[in-house]
């Protein structure tokens, strides 16, 4: 016999014929936020994980990308040490900044920041979700290098983790990301930047 | 069900009180970590000794349990939600096989191949020949309770094949030649000067300058990790989950590491016991409210990853999923025991326990410490295997109350003891004097005479809280390491009399 249908028929064994009938209770729906409120939730959560929110109106991303960027890499950056996802808006790009050409993923370390934009964000949690699409970029180029910028949307913040499962592909790659990478795991001490991105700017448009 | 060329031992403690005992086979012993060398007391013994472990294991707990008890607190229909989870686990449960087969239709279709292994030993021989198969000779992982379960880390190295863990607290515990004692924080039993000293041990051209302050220790551990996740060809991970109806696998994580080994090798291979298989989309939604608060105890942890078979352009072009049975269908067959398998390994329970905490999760001997591992790795590996472990609680009910999907650990603890006292071919002495207990509680002449008899005992307390003597054997057993109350003044019995005859 197959271990598969070994496994399966051991299952069926074990459960018997008369399986029992589970109800499952409705899950209760997020508290209601008018939009402004989910913004400012948005935001309150983001800066609790040590990221840094940047709030601004939607005409200002550009400017505010930049002041992000001087944040992340203090003063004299280059426009080519920052990598952009494709799908990312011409107008929101630093001039001159390259866009990810599909390098084999490793090369991408090189880079001293990307930009990209999200799928969603969830305000309760403080979460960007990329959804590996041209705005959000393949999974390696959010990972890389060491300042992630995100630039999330007013229409794309939603209350609660289901309600960002909701509007999301599940074939997708998806990733979600709550701060920047961090640890605990030395006497419980949180420390901000292990593998992944140790710094973690929102530019929150709207 | 078992055929004669199948050498996984039955389940020992046949047959099966008020359940019908199936013979489904147990996880095998000779492979994998679920059986300890010692029993619980023995190993507790040592440990106890061992102030520095406990002075670190205090701290932590302390810590992560207020740090949950405060964003569970945020969420105003936690309970709701915790039913939620527990429902959707429960109704999983009874339609595993159906699930299982969806999963692996989906997985399929989305260029994913899916592998059956029932137990260990199967599922170590599958990883090792699709790791060999890609002609590398190392693999980064990223840290999975399935693979540490099964031992795989021991079977790529007898293969020649060298395995990487990831995540710094693995990390920490690999370069220490030590083993994990917690399901969340494997090194939660190691302080900062300790992991210092490892690391100046053991990490090639590492600072030697290295302080102990917890960012410094980190860098370095980025530092000498960032090559290997570069290069590597083949990374094994676990799953939290698995979503049936779309075969979309989910790695919670904080370090990124998980996304390192999720992204950037060519091949992907992913260990996950059966029972990580959620049957929709949407139900993903409870469960990522439920696990990060439980256990780190934050909103959300800093990753999540989600994919779906193969993404060409994106991440790994090669993905194996293995499907892990290793005993868990002979937890399903236990009608008591099987909640534990809901279990999302969320470690909160170790967090409140009186036992662990104190204790350590290295004296429980197997992967799983804490409550949950009391009930689960006996259920595993059959009882008899790890007999001391559901007498390894106090039965305080705070790991229930805790519990993101509201597991009954004490009713499966006390399940557990039963099987254990039926299974043994002669009575213990504990079952001998519950015996001669009941027959004293059910006759009024006999509890009287009893009760007159436990006066004795204030005359020997000397109007001290307890009594002074411990109890001869086989009752010193008990009282070695308990007090025995001083008896009341007067009967329960007496006072009711007394009270209503006015």
């Amino acid at each position: 016999m197959s271990a598969r249908e070994e496994v399966l028929g051991r299952i069926r064994t074990a459960l018997g014929e008369h399986r029992p009938v589970v109800d499952v209770p409705p899950v209760p729906a997020p508290r209601s936020l008018a939009p402004a409120e989910l913004l400012d939730l948005l935001a309150e959560r983001v800066e609790d994980y040590r990221a840094t929110v940047l709030r601004c109106a939607p005409d200002e991303v550009p400017a505010t990308v930049v002041r992000g960027l001087d944040l992340a890499l203090g003063g004299g950056w280059a426009p080519a040490d920052v990598v952009v996802a494709p799908g990312v808006p011409a107008a929101w790009r630093p001039s001159g900044s390259p866009e990810d050409d599909g390098r084999p993923a490793v090369r991408l370390a090189a880079f001293a920041a990307t930009l990209t934009g999200v799928a969603a964000a969830v305000a309760e949690t403080g979460t960007l979700v990329l959804d590996g699409s041209p705005l959000s970029g393949r999974r390696a180029l959010s990972l890389l290098p060491d300042v992630l910028v995100c630039v999330v949307e007013a229409a794309q913040v939603v209350p609660d983790v289901p309600d960002a499962l909701g509007r999301l592909d599940p074939v997708a790659p998806l990733t979600m990301v709550s701060g920047p990478s961090a640890t605990s795991d030395i006497e419980l001490q949180r420390v901000e930047g292990v593998h992944g991105p140790r710094t973690l700017v929102v530019v929150l448009a709207g | 069900m078992t055929t004669s060329a199948d050498p996984t031992p039955l389940a020992p403690g046949a047959p099966r009180s008020g359940t019908t005992f199936l013979g489904l086979p147990t996880a095998p012993r000779g492979v994998g970590h679920l059986r300890g060398t010692q029993s619980f007391p023995d190993a507790a013994r040592t440990s106890l000794r061992d102030g520095q472990l406990r002075a670190n294991l205090g701290r932590a707990t302390t810590t992560i349990r207020g740090k949950r008890a405060a964003v569970v607190a945020e969420v105003p229909h936690w309970e709701q939600l915790r039913q939620a989870g527990k429902a959707l686990k429960a109704a999983t449960m009874a339609r595993l096989d159906e699930h299982l087969e969806e999963l692996e239709r989906q997985v399929t279709a989305r260029g994913g191949t899916v592998h059956w292994a029932r137990d260990a030993a199967e599922a170590n021989r599958i990883v090792t020949e699709l790791v060999r198969a890609t002609g590398s000779d190392e693999v980064v992982k990223v840290k999975s309770m399935a693979t540490q379960e099964i031992g795989l880390n021991e079977a790529l190295e007898a293969a020649g094949i060298e395995a990487v863990e990831t995540d710094l607290a693995e990390l920490i515990v690999q370069l220490g030649e030590d083993s994990p004692s917690h399901i969340l924080v494997p090194a939660i039993h190691k302080n900062r000067s300790e992991i210092r000293e490892i690391f100046r041990r053991t990490i090639p051209g590492v600072d030697p300058g290295l302080t102990d302050e917890p960012r410094q220790l980190a860098m370095a551990a980025r530092t000498h990790l960032r090559e290997r996740f570069l290069r590597a060809r083949v990374a094994v991970s676990g799953a939290n989950f698995a979503v049936a109806e779309t075969g979309t696998l989910a790695v919670v994580e904080s370090e990124g590491n998980g996304r390192m080994c999720l992204t950037l090798p060519q091949t992907l291979v992913t260990v996950m016991g059966i029972e990580k298989v959620v049957p929709r989309w949407e139900d993903l939604g409870v469960f990522l409210q439920l696990l990060p608060r439980s256990s780190t105890g934050e909103r959300m942890n800093p990753y999540t990853s989600l994919w779906a078979g193969v993404t060409p352009g994106d991440g790994p072009q090669d993905f194996h999923l293995v499907l892990l049975d290793n005993g868990r269908t002979a937890v399903l067959a236990d009608e008591v025991g099987r909640e534990a398998l809901h279990c999302i390994r969320c470690s909160a329970c170790l967090n409140v326990c009186p036992v662990y905490e104190r204790a350590g999760g290295h004296a429980y001997g197997s992967v799983y410490p804490g409550p949950i591992g009391a009930v689960l790795s006996p259920q595993l590996t059959g009882v008899e295997d790890n007999a001391s472990l559901p007498y390894a609680s106090s039965l305080c009910g705070a790991c229930y109350d805790v519990c993101p999907v509201a597991i009954d650990i004490p009713s499966i603890l006390v399940h557990l003891r039963a099987e254990h006292v039926e299974a043994q071919p002669r009575p213990t002495a504990e079952a001998v004097a519950f015996r001669g207990l009941s027959r004293v509680m059910s006759n009024p002449r006999l509890w009287h005479l009893a009760q007159r008899a436990a006066g004795l005992g204030r005359f020997l307390a000397r109007g001290r809280p307890t009594l002074p003597a411990a109890l001869p054997p086989p009752a010193s057993a008990w009282t070695r390491t308990r007090d025995l109350p001083t008896p009341p003044g007067r009967s329960f019995v007496q006072q009711w009399t007394e009270e209503h005859r006015r």
